[in-house]
């Protein structure tokens, strides 16, 4: 049953990656996605509403496939023969990305932090990366596994967006199960939203 | 198994009405359900008289099981066995041989008498409910069987005091799944209705999460963590032939549809978290919702036609429903900036969510006009996952009033609130199961 459901699917993949790669070419600039301002700023010019939000996931999702293309081989190739040491391996691993309360919105530090992210992992193009999403414990546990989804999502989305493959990146949510400090404090929260990177 | 079904067999088959008095007239005007007021009707349970007259563990216990499930659904006040006027094991047990005078002299409104006899090694019970202030007989069983099938022959005739009462059978042979960490695991356990007799279910020792009962509570519904994310398992109360849903990234909160054998669940394969229909072999089909955001939590009206479910689509999670024949969802809940957990009444008039307020979440009751929205927990903490028992007339809830999230009950009307078990570490999620027989 699971096979022939699978064949059509593949198939309607495929077909899918082929059409937006020939229509991402012209639509997409070449370092990012048309929905980002970057440069340092006084203002956050970051999406944080949740209009934003959405479009800013539709516009990482039509330019996925030429940024995956054209970028992985050109970071790929001068890179491939550094090592990963336990160092940057933790510093990569350690540096979570923080979201506000019921929000999958990417603020403008977690932005520049996603950046750094993207650069790492061009530099190490054989790896993959797992991205966590969390939430702390004050909503209901239903709700916060779809808002951890989408956090995660948001991450991933921003990265493949920035050139990093989308088969080295897959996303879980963890919702409220797993938060890293569990004291019922704000400060507490504030740690326990977040989207976190673990090496495959 | 055999053994199992024979026991069975004996109970049913000589589970015997005897003497129905007043056959052409419903006596459902005991208990007024519908009246928030409640007024607890006083209830005389005398120790259960042995034909020799002698006292008798079994009996007192069989009694006291009696009392205790009965004071369970808060719609009586039972009475203090120090104040009756009459001795253990006199009085008589059938209408001929009582002097309701004795009882009614005491305020009770309502008596119950049980004639306990073992033989054999099986235990016989007469057991007979009476309105003390007519003196007439409202209903009369006997029950026969092995002595640990005590409780079973109890819970049964109590529900043919809840059914002779109120209209509506009891739920005394419900059951709660909750989930507990004890093990230093979330996994899914399985209670009696009260709280007694609590097993683990699940042993994946991994997240687990989200139980839910099949229309015949046959099978359970959940989520676990157990293959690396959160799939979607159902599996049978008995037997091994476990089902797993593996969709790309969600398989939550899994509902099954009443009348129908099927459920729902919330997947993100499609990128965007939506409810599908998931066929009990597995197959996700057509979506019930289609809206970007989140859209979570379905919760089905008991017949099955409409579907409460959660969704950000306003800028907040809110309850919305909508008509499974198609239309648009319209908002329930208008009042507070997060209400989630919405859990429909069997009687299908009432829709329970929780509501996060200050640093609360408390548990509500809404029609499903979405008016007149009631708060039934108030400065206990964290009040969530409210479940209706079968009947509607209770709501089981977690709460962390004491500290640990722990389960609790309360009526519908958020009266008689009392914790139903401890277990080591936290317990949450409780789902109150279908009534699992008919009397």
């Amino acid at each position: 049953m699971r096979k022939a459901l699978c064949i059509p699917m593949a198939l309607a993949v495929i077909s899918l990656v082929f059409f937006s790669a020939s229509c991402a070419k012209k639509a997409v600039t070449p370092e990012r996605g048309p929905a980002y301002e970057e440069g340092p700023g006084p203002e956050d010019t970051g999406i944080t509403g949740r209009t934003g939000r959405y479009e800013y996931e539709e516009d990482a999702y039509r330019s996925t496939v030429e940024d995956e293309g054209f970028r992985e081989g050109t970071y790929g190739d001068k890179a491939t023969q550094r090592e990963l040491t336990a160092a940057t391996r933790n510093e990569f691993e350690n540096e979570d990305i923080y979201f506000a309360f019921d929000s999958a919105a990417l603020s403008r530090t977690a932005q520049e932090k996603l950046r750094e992210k993207a650069r790492w992992m061009k530099q190490y193009p054989t790896v993959s990366a797992v991205i966590e999403g969390h939430c702390d414990e004050r909503g209901t546990s239903e709700y916060n596994l779809a808002l951890g989804d989408r956090r995660a999502e948001s991450v991933k989305t921003y990265m493949i967006n920035l050139g990093v493959s989308r088969s080295r990146l897959v996303t879980i949510s963890y919702g409220e199960e797993r938060p890293i400090d569990p004291r019922p404090t704000e400060d507490a929260w504030a740690r326990n939203r977040r989207a976190h990177f673990v090496i495959e | 198994m055999p053994i199992h079904r024979a026991i069975c067999i004996v109970c049913i088959a000589i589970a015997a009405l005897f003497l129905v008095p007043n056959t052409g007239r419903a006596a459902y005007d005991y208990v007024d359900i519908s009246n928030p007021s409640l007024q607890k009707i006083p209830l005389a349970v005398p120790v259960f008289h042995t034909p020799s007259g002698r006292p008798l563990q079994v009996a007192e216990d069989a009694a006291d099981d009696l009392a205790r499930n009965l004071d369970f659904t808060g719609y009586f006040q039972i009475l203090d066995r120090h104040r009756f006027l009459v001795g253990p094991n006199q009085g008589g047990v059938a209408a001929g041989e009582i002097a309701f005078k004795d009882w009614t002299r005491i305020g009770a409104e309502l008596l119950v008498t049980g004639l306990v006899r073992v033989e054999e090694g099986l235990i016989e019970m007469e057991l007979r409910l009476f309105d003390a202030v007519k003196g007439e007989q409202l209903v009369g069983k006997r029950y026969k069987g092995w002595p640990r099938d005590r409780q079973k022959m109890i819970r049964r005739f109590c529900n043919e005091i809840i059914h002779s009462l109120t209209g509506e059978w009891g739920y005394f042979d419900s059951r709660v799944a909750f989930i507990s960490n004890g093990s230093g695991n979330k996994e899914i356990y399985i209670s009696d209705f009260d709280g007694e007799d609590a097993k683990r279910f699940t042993h994946h020792n991994s997240i687990t999460l989200f139980p839910a009962w099949s229309s015949d509570a046959r099978k359970i519904a959940y989520t676990s963590y157990a293959r690396g994310g959160p799939d979607l398992f159902i599996r049978p109360l008995t037997g091994r032939e476990i089902v797993v849903v593996s969709k790309e990234r969600l398989n939550t909160t899994p509902a099954w549809i009443p009348g129908k054998n099927g459920l729902a669940a919330t997947f993100s394969f499609t990128g965007d978290q939506e409810i599908h229909l998931v066929s009990p072999g597995g197959n996700v089909t057509q979506n019930l919702t289609d809206h970007r955001g989140i859209d979570t939590s379905p919760a089905f009206s008991p017949d099955g036609a409409s579907m409460a479910f959660v969704s950000d689509r306003s800028g907040s999670p809110q309850v919305y429903i909508r008509d499974m024949g198609g239309g648009q969802a319209r908002r329930l809940t208008f009042q507070g900036r997060y209400n989630t957990q919405p859990s429909w009444s069997p009687r299908g008039d009432l829709i329970a969510y929780s509501s996060m307020e200050g640093g609360e979440i408390n548990i509500y009751v809404i029609d499903t006009a979405g008016r007149r929205p009631r708060r039934l927990t108030q400065g206990a903490g964290r009040n969530e996952s409210p479940d209706w028992s079968p009947d509607g007339s209770m709501i089981v809830f977690s709460s962390t009033r004491e500290g640990s999230s722990r389960i609790y009950v309360m009526t519908a009307y958020g009266t008689d609130q009392r914790r139903l078990l401890t277990l080591p570490g936290e317990q949450t999620s409780p789902k109150w199961s279908p009534r699992l027989s008919r009397n």
